[in-house]
């Protein structure tokens, strides 16, 4: 962090400068909240979330060294809270993510050989960014939480990794089923017309 | 000789470039006779594309300004509560 306003600001907070503390929290926590958003279906969930990172940050910032931005370490702590929180909602076995997968003959040939998506469809921004989300959130959360890390969050392999505590090639092996998962629910909207 | 299922299976280690020389061949051996699995490779590519552009940092543009004022009360209160 070599921005010296930044600096300073992290001092106020260190000395406990209430009114510093309002405008971080004020500052950031739109973009913490649109991140929540990404992990947790549910919005009173995602407000949750936003709550209690801003507590843990504020427990932490005695020991924020300032390597990272703000923005950064806030960014970090938000996705680990959202995580922590989706962890804690997980307590029925999730669907199983083979019923999105590709289908395929004995012979290793596709059910439904693919074709070409529209390009006109492809520009569609809006309904596009919808019918993405809509099309992440049918994922089961297993497989979800590893495409939003790796693919929007666009953390490396080993990153996404540490912060789900799961192995890199589990890590691998769900981000390839999410995709190809993805794929099969955008498909029918997005192919060509024929 | 690969199956279409087979090449659907290597499609991220190919993208990734950590698929074996021989392999890397036979996948793109494939690709070159088969118009279905070009296309699947395209509408992969596509998906991960769509992702990142639309529901990234980047797509999101400023951050919302629909933070509650409640939420922003509470959070202050667990503030001052320690």
């Amino acid at each position: 962090m070599d921005d010296p306003g930044e600096r300073a600001f992290v001092e106020r907070l260190k000395a406990g400068d209430e009114k510093a503390y309002e405008t971080l929290v004020r500052e950031y926590s739109g973009r913490m909240l649109a991140v929540a958003r990404r992990f947790l279906r549910s919005e009173d969930d995602a407000r949750d979330a936003v709550q209690e990172a801003f507590v843990s940050a504020f427990r932490a910032i005695d020991r924020f060294e300032g390597g990272a931005r703000i923005s950064t370490w806030l960014h970090r702590i938000v996705v680990n809270a959202a995580l922590m929180k989706l962890r804690t909602r997980r307590r029925r076995p999730e669907a199983s993510i083979d019923e999105l997968l590709p289908r395929w003959k004995e012979n290793g040939h596709p059910v439904d050989a693919p074709t070409p998506w529209s390009a006109e469809k492809l520009v569609q921004q809006d309904q596009l960014r919808r019918l993405v989300q809509e099309g992440i959130d049918q994922l089961p959360d297993s497989y979800r939480e590893v495409l939003i890390l790796r693919d929007i969050e666009e953390l490396d392999t080993q990153e996404a990794a540490e912060t789900l505590g799961i192995s890199a090639n589990a890590v691998k092996t769900r981000l390839h089923r999410a995709r190809q998962a993805l794929r099969e629910v955008l498909d029918p909207a997005l192919k060509e017309s024929v | 000789m690969l199956t279409c299922r087979e090449l659907a299976d290597f499609l991220m280690a190919y993208l990734d470039e950590e698929l074996p020389d021989e392999q890397r061949s036979a996948f793109e051996e494939h690709v070159r006779i088969c118009p279905p699995c070009v296309h699947y490779v395209d509408t992969y590519k596509e998906t991960v594309r769509l992702g990142r552009d639309l529901c990234g940092d980047a797509a999101e543009g400023p951050p919302p300004e629909d933070v509650p004022e409640a939420l922003v009360q509470a959070i202050l209160e667990a503030r001052k509560r320690g």
